[in-house]
């Protein structure tokens, strides 16, 4: 179900590097040797076997990350992100793994469209790229896609993001066809009739600056319908980027009872505030919108007790001239892929809010698992994925630092710590600092 | 003696100001409110000399950029530059560039390249006057961004509010009506909030913006609690603001006969204000709009001579110009 270029893997040794597989229950100063792509040795003073030798003496290694929620932007919008600018932005990001979302233009609906994404990742996709395929054709909430065809392409799950699926009698059908496909349905959960015209969180932010309120409960009200529909259905969801503590509040009931439902949340929610608006920057406008402070640390809360298991980028490039525009008429979205986890250290490990093994946990195997995906594990015979992390380096993010083909970034001009040093995807090196 | 000129320290001219705006009131202190009003006040003395031009801006430029349409705010800030000596221009959305789909950024790069001192900008989207502030060298003025704020309005209200009971500290305003479409209610309430005023915004709940209690004013849906107030300020009901079928009141009729301002709601001696444009017999009765205790024209008066204030205040910089005109030599 992921795609890549295909190429050999290569034959690297890191030297010294402080080993942390959380899932493995690893944490320990190793080298690793890998072998054509996979890890052939971890133990200490291993034979360089003339390998390339990668010096991680005073790094940490773990398992790369994998972002379950990406856009692309192709096709359509090649101008903002291309699978290969995305996927080359991504292992600068330390991810060996991406899924891209099927907002594009055309919609990702049918076999065909998805076909061609297929063969271009595989001449294109500097890491490997999976691919969701949309819910309802043209993404308008009326007839479902062919989702078993879909799913025999290559389709990862199935989501409409961008926009909910409104009518619950078609969602319920999405849910039932899930038995067939087995793929996973996942939701922008949204309740339009709330959210209309809201260009923030609605809080005491949005009545001094004067928009629109876009409220918690706009999202809360469809979590809860499509955790019920999934229960009566006996069916998995994943519920794409919560923002309210209402949200995280719901899918934790419906855990306990038994759902199988799995969550993600954006770095961006669980570092800034509805606060950070004030500023009236278009790179904090974003759906759904920063939340209030009691929302962020709800979410953390729900990333470290494992209510949520994902971080997701919900990495969404914007060409410069259309978010130079008033605050007001900017759209939303943010890009995230090469920034996540120097946000997520600065924000939440460094000030001890997250311990680092649980962050990175959630960063790798809990959404590779959230999607049936193989987890990217540090052990031997596995193929080799790999994130190389700094954790004293501390830098100014610019506008010229980034692979993505755009910048609209809330870091900004911001210093953060926490640096990718090399990324090692599919047994590939694929990015080195 | 004859050749040593020394000039008085409190007329020596001032150091040229750091690029300010005056975008909102929340980036402003008491202390800049207290001396805008003052100057405003000096300048209203000027205007009832026989010539009421003054030189104190010749040479620069003011252009204004109005997006949406004005009647008060343009005009009076045209004058208010003139007045000053200063050129001016003018730029409608309608019949320039922006007809042609030119970005606002473009735009306010290519007025920019003129070397405007201050730009003037009224925008339907909030954050406007921030992008030209950042596409531009100008000092920009706001006057008004989609709901967001009018900070200059705030400011002739306040110089009104001062000229007709002579104090600000201490006042009870009750702002009525629809608060969630206002930025004229939202630079007020900071405003007044700032100056030590009590606020009380009456209004149907869904025209109440949820949280806006956080600004420094209290909330109430009952019309009775605008008898306890001091000044009762009535906001425009903006229909254009609203959305198609939103539903914020069942109807208009409904709400003039709920939150209306009619002569029966109010005690003699309330003074009662609107920014205008009004809709007579919809949030006002036209007996309350006509009657003496509406400041209504004097809010129009003060509009002028407060954007004087706000344009010599960003140009010229404090403290207020006591005598206006050319330096005192003293021997």
């Amino acid at each position: 179900m992921l795609f890549v270029k295909e190429r050999p893997g290569d034959n690297v040794v890191v030297r010294r590097a402080r080993v942390v597989d959380p899932a493995q229950g690893v944490d320990a100063t190793l080298d690793i040797r890998v072998d054509d792509g996979v890890i052939a040795a971890l133990g200490t003073d291993l034979d360089t076997n003339e390998h390339r030798v990668v010096d991680a003496d005073g790094l940490v290694v773990a398992p790369a990350f994998v972002d379950p929620h990406v856009h692309l932007r192709t096709p359509g919008r090649e101008d903002e992100e291309t699978i290969a600018s995305g996927t080359a932005a991504a292992a600068a990001g330390g991810y060996c793994a991406i899924l891209a979302m099927p907002n594009t233009d055309p919609v990702i609906d049918s076999a065909a469209a998805l076909g061609s994404l297929v063969e271009a990742a595989r001449t294109e996709a500097e890491i490997p790229v999976g691919f969701l395929a949309a819910i309802t054709m043209q993404q308008d909430g009326s007839e479902l896609t062919e989702m078993a065809e879909l799913a025999d392409v290559g389709a990862v799950g199935f989501t409409d993001d961008g926009v909910p699926v409104t009518s619950p009698g078609l969602m319920r059908r999405a849910l039932q066809y899930g038995a067939v496909t087995h793929r996973r349905i996942a939701l922008h959960c949204e309740e339009p009739t709330l959210s209309r015209g809201g260009q923030m969180h609605e809080g005491a932010v949005s009545a001094e600056l004067g928009f629109t309120g876009y409220p918690s409960v706009a999202e809360s009200v469809m979590v809860e319908r499509d955790l019920a529909l999934a229960a009566y259905e006996r069916q998995p969801l994943h519920l794409l980027h919560l923002s309210a503590w209402e949200s995280v509040q719901a899918l934790r009931r419906a855990q306990q009872a038994g759902i199988a439902a799995t969550g993600e949340v954006t770095p961006h929610h669980l570092c800034l505030t509805d606060e950070a608006v004030r500023s009236l920057d278009p790179n904090v406008k974003m759906n759904p919108p920063l939340r209030s402070e009691s929302d962020r640390t709800a979410l953390i809360e729900a990333v470290k007790d494992g209510t949520v298991t994902c971080i997701a980028t919900d990495h969404a490039p914007h060409a410069r001239h259309e978010k130079d525009v008033p605050f007001e008429a900017a759209p939303f979205g943010v890009t995230g892929l090469e920034t996540a986890f120097a946000a997520l250290y600065t924000h939440l490990v460094e000030p001890g809010l997250v311990p680092l093994p649980t962050m990175l946990e959630r960063l790798s195997t809990g959404p590779a698992r959230a999607y049936g995906l193989e987890a990217p594990r540090i052990a031997v015979g596995a193929r080799a994925n790999l994130v190389l992390l700094d954790l004293k380096a501390s830098y100014r993010i610019t506008e010229q630092t980034f692979r993505s083909r755009s910048a609209n970034s809330w870091l900004i001009d911001s210093t953060v710590k926490g640096r990718v040093r090399a990324t090692v995807a599919a047994g590939r090196l694929v990015y080195a600092a | 003696m004859g050749d040593i000129h020394v000039m008085r320290e409190d007329l020596r001219p001032p150091e040229p100001p750091a690029r300010r705006h005056f975008i909102s009131i929340r980036d402003v202190t008491r202390d800049d409110l207290e001396r805008l009003l003052a100057t405003a006040r000096t300048f209203e003395r000027s205007l009832e000399r026989e010539v009421k031009k003054l030189p104190t801006l010749k040479g620069r430029l003011v252009i204004n950029v109005f997006y949406e349409s004005s009647t008060r705010t343009s005009s009076s800030f045209e004058l208010a530059a003139k007045r000053l000596s200063a050129d001016t221009m003018s730029i409608k959305s309608s019949g320039s560039s922006v007809d042609k789909g030119e970005s606002l950024k473009d735009t306010a790069i290519t007025l920019g390249a003129y070397d405007p001192d201050v730009i003037v900008i009224r925008h339907p989207q909030i954050g406007a006057p921030q992008l030209v502030a950042r596409a531009t060298e100008a000092h920009v003025v706001n006057a008004g961004d989609g709901k967001h704020q009018h900070p200059t309005q705030a400011l002739l209200d306040l110089y009104a509010i001062k000229q007709e009971l002579g104090r600000i500290d201490g006042l009870h305003v009750a702002i009525v009506g629809d608060v969630l479409h206002s930025r004229v209610a939202r630079s007020l309430i900071q405003a007044l909030a700032l100056m030590g005023a009590h606020v009380t915004l009456v209004a149907p709940p869904a025209l109440l913006p949820r949280g806006i209690e956080a600004m420094g004013c209290e909330t109430t849906t009952d019309i009775g609690a605008i008898a306890a107030a001091d000044v009762v300020y009535v906001l425009r009901m903006q229909r254009e603001r609203m959305q198609e079928g939103a539903n914020y009141v069942p109807s208009l009729r409904e709400y003039t006969a709920r939150w209306g301002v009619t002569p029966e709601r109010l005690r003699p001696g309330q003074k009662v204000m609107h920014p205008g444009p009004m809709n007579r017999g919809v949030e006002i009765d036209p007996r309350v709009a006509d009657h003496a205790d509406a400041l209504i024209e004097a809010q129009v008066r003060a509009g002028l001579v407060t954007r004087m204030a706000v344009l010599y205040d960003l140009l010229v910089g404090a403290p207020a110009p006591v005598p206006v005109g050319d330096p005192v030599e003293v021997a």
